[in-house]
């Protein structure tokens, strides 16, 4: 799976508008996760997860900006996370499934922030794109 | 068994009730066949989906996802028995139309997106979480009489 130039397009120009808002639109994301799919929090035993915590705030603050570096080498998005991909295959270990959790809440964070600008064409190519960085981040899994 | 709350009900119930079933629901079944092109295979009989803007046009696309989202706010009347109030759908699915439930749950996701785009700030989280267990509530009712 990869992304088309019209599609490298969207996402690019879509980031602009989010990283005005970034650790808004991460911290939301989060906290739709951890409503929605509360088998999330058992990653987090050691975090404050309610609504407004610091931890939470920092937390969906990284995730972001991670989006953001692997937007930035959208044309190597393996390069680009490939210390977060290690991390996540060694140490966190998180299951896959919450990749797409994760994602899908990042959609729904994104539709409701920008519903006139998240059309078709830019949720399909956000979908791709966050699927194909879930796939580098479970790629050394095993 | 999913179990909704007195508010879960109500959020939901309200949201869908302004919702445009046939906008919405077209535009939600709409996405899944183009987003997810190996769904199309259910849906032969529905004449043109060679392309995204086919697709989106498509009368039967709209009527069909019209169908069910109607069917979402319906589910609400039996929400403590979906699996029941599902169940003759559910063997129409699994006989006759031989739809893979792993779609159902695709379609859910992409109905919440939806309605996210439709409602903006109102699909706040606990709205989201209210309908993500309605969705998934669906796919697992619709799937409980395969065989």
């Amino acid at each position: 799976m990869s992304l088309t130039r019209a599609e490298r397009t969207i996402i690019v120009s879509m980031w602009s508008k989010i990283s005005t808002q970034a650790d808004l639109i991460g911290t939301e994301t989060l906290e739709r996760l951890f409503s929605c799919y509360p088998q999330a929090k058992t990653y987090f035993p050691h975090f404050d997860l309610h609504t407004g915590s610091a931890q939470l705030r920092a937390h969906g603050s990284r995730v972001v900006a991670a989006v953001g570096d692997a937007v930035k080498s959208i044309d190597n998005v393996t390069s680009a996370l490939s210390k977060l991909s290690e991390l996540h295959a060694y140490v966190l270990r998180v299951d896959p499934v919450n990749f797409k959790f994760l994602s899908h809440c990042l959609l729904v964070t994104l539709a409701s922030h920008f519903p006139a600008d998240f059309t078709a064409d830019v949720h399909a190519a956000w979908d791709k794109f966050l699927s194909i960085v879930s796939g580098v981040l479970t790629e050394k899994y095993r | 068994m999913v179990h909704f709350t007195g508010e879960e009900k109500a959020a939901i119930t309200d949201l869908w009730g302004k919702m445009n079933m046939e906008e919405a629901g077209g535009e939600a079944l709409g996405r899944l066949l183009v987003f997810y092109p190996w769904t199309q295979r259910f849906f032969d009989s529905f004449g043109n989906l060679s392309s995204a803007s086919a697709i989106m046009g498509n009368p039967k696309v709209k009527a069909h996802g019209k169908k069910v989202l109607t069917s979402f706010g319906e589910a609400m009347k039996n929400s403590d028995n979906l699996k029941g109030a599902f169940a003759k759908l559910s063997e129409l699915h699994c006989d006759k139309l031989h739809g893979d439930p792993e779609n159902f749950r695709l379609l859910g996701d992409v109905i919440v997106i939806v309605l996210a785009t439709h409602s903006g700030r109102e699909f706040t989280p606990d709205m989201q979480a209210a309908w993500q267990k309605l969705v998934s509530g669906v796919a697992t009712a619709l799937a409980h009489k395969y065989h």
